[in-house]
């Protein structure tokens, strides 16, 4: 119960389980609940790992949930990059 | 099916919560319907500041009083929120923008704000990592006990109080129809059942607008097209959120180390597109840089999108409308309805409840927009 699933914003499974049983059926509601997937690997290495508690736990297939939103960046990358000219 | 309730609230944001919240609060029979899940419109996508440095005295007063809501709100909601005044430092570049904000704090402090202008070499005192030359200051407003709240803790801590409360809330429920009867409003329907009610409260965000058209109602809001960006932690290195009206940035330093802003694209635009851009990260981190150097060196882990609900003045439709009793709008807030739910969500309740409100919204009302002049809130970012 005290595995973390998200690293980047310890969140452990005994967190999920109790949002799960407050009524959260998503991964976006855990994410708005717990920050899970909020932090530095963008749920990259959570995701999959909340999914198959979710989908155990409410009796959904892994299939049928709804993902988290994919947003860039695709890594961090840092103000100062960002803010030059783009190259070709 | 038919389903019953006092109210049917239509948006699950943190209005339609609070909403929830303060009605339940006085034995009145709620039921929220979420076409996704709470907080997936504006509420979970916003800077979620609470700003009381407005131009008009409407939004001074009711952001005052939202403030002092705020204040208390975990205490009254048993959950955290979230809550951090750091206040708002309100970067000024030309002399156009200090006889504006000169206006301003003396509107501001005659309605008792404690407010304050600064002089430019005192930017810093507030805010070190500022750039004073890299952001043509020539001076500041600032007002300590502005700051910001957890959006997601505090729609979620309404929305707890109110289920425990008997506030219902039906998730992935879409609203179809609006239900009339002669001219009064009747109930909802909804992708699951008819839900019959004596009012629809509308308080869908972006979407306000198709579900007031359902009635027949027309409302002039429009969805702006808005995007955001957030860093990784790092350690805190200031408190205030910082805004320009003239570059129309804002950013702020979160609860968890995070820095969070947006600024509007050179183009505004209108209608429904959630696509993330890369011209809107490269001039946001381009005028982020330019106002906290030192911040070059931190790292964009995501950006995204959002909606204003924009109305004519860029203030909320609120209370009822007179075509049809009983159908209350509570939206139009163009970018400020997380800082000002508290507050309003408390005066529509009292107003349907029959109590005397603590504030007078009647300047609010949606056929304003019909009279000749109207007074446009100057004082907008993102």
């Amino acid at each position: 119960m005290t595995t973390i699933i998200c690293r980047c914003e310890d969140v452990t499974e005994a967190d999920i389980l109790e949002a799960i049983g407050d009524g959260c059926q998503t991964l976006d509601e855990l994410k708005y609940r717990l920050r899970l997937g909020m932090g530095p690997c963008q749920g990259r290495t959570c995701l999959t790992l909340a999914a198959r508690i979710l989908a155990r736990e409410t009796g959904q297939s892994i299939e049928e949930l709804a993902w988290q939103t994919a947003r860039p960046l695709a890594v961090p990358v840092s103000l100062g990059t960002l803010e030059g000219e783009p190259h070709d | 099916m038919i389903d019953h309730a006092d109210a049917v609230i239509v948006g699950g944001g943190v209005n339609g919560c609070a909403l929830a919240y303060e009605l339940s609060k006085r034995d009145i029979d709620v039921a929220v319907v979420e076409r996704d899940i709470l907080a997936s419109g504006a509420t979970g996508r916003c800077g979620a500041g609470m700003r009381q440095q407005w131009s008009t005295r409407e939004n001074v007063m009711l952001a005052k009083k939202s403030v002092a809501i705020f204040e208390q709100l975990s205490e009254e909601l048993g959950a955290d929120i979230g809550l951090r005044q750091g206040g708002y430092l309100v970067i000024v570049h030309d002399e156009e923008g200090m006889q504006q904000s000169r206006r301003n704090v003396e509107l501001q402090r005659s309605l008792g704000l404690d407010v304050e202008l600064l002089g430019r070499d005192e930017i810093t005192d507030v805010v070190s990592v500022l750039d004073v030359e890299g952001m043509d200051a020539i001076g500041a407003t600032f007002c300590p006990s502005d700051g910001h709240a957890d959006p997601f803790k505090t729609t979620y801590a309404y929305a707890g109080a109110a289920k425990r409360q008997g506030a219902r809330f039906y998730r992935f429920t879409e609203v179809e129809d609006v239900l009339t009867k002669g001219d009064e409003v009747a109930g909802v329907r909804t992708s699951r059942s008819d839900i019959a009610a004596d009012y629809v409260i509308n308080a869908a965000g972006a979407w306000s607008k198709q579900i007031a058209s359902m009635a027949d109602v027309e409302l002039p809001n429009v969805p702006y097209k808005k995007e955001i960006m957030v860093t990784e932690r790092m350690a805190r290195v200031f408190d205030a959120m910082v805004i320009s009206f003239k570059d129309g940035i804002y950013f702020s330093q979160q609860e968890e180390g995070q820095v969070l802003g947006g600024i509007p694209p050179p183009e505004t635009v209108t209608g429904y597109d959630d696509t993330s851009t890369l011209s809107f990260l490269q001039h946001m981190s381009g005028t982020l840089a330019r106002y906290a150097p030192v911040l070059r060196h931190v790292r964009v882990l995501r950006q995204w999108t959002g909606y204003y609900d924009v109305t004519p003045d860029a203030r909320p439709i609120l209370g009822e409308v007179d075509e049809l009793q009983g159908f209350i709008q509570c939206n139009g807030f163009s970018g400020h309805g997380f800082m000002l739910a508290p507050i309003v969500s408390r005066v529509l309740a009292q107003r349907i409840a029959g109590e005397t409100p603590d504030a007078d919204i009647s300047g609010l009302r949606y056929d304003r927009f019909t009279e000749e002049d109207f007074e446009r809130e100057q004082s907008v970012v993102g």
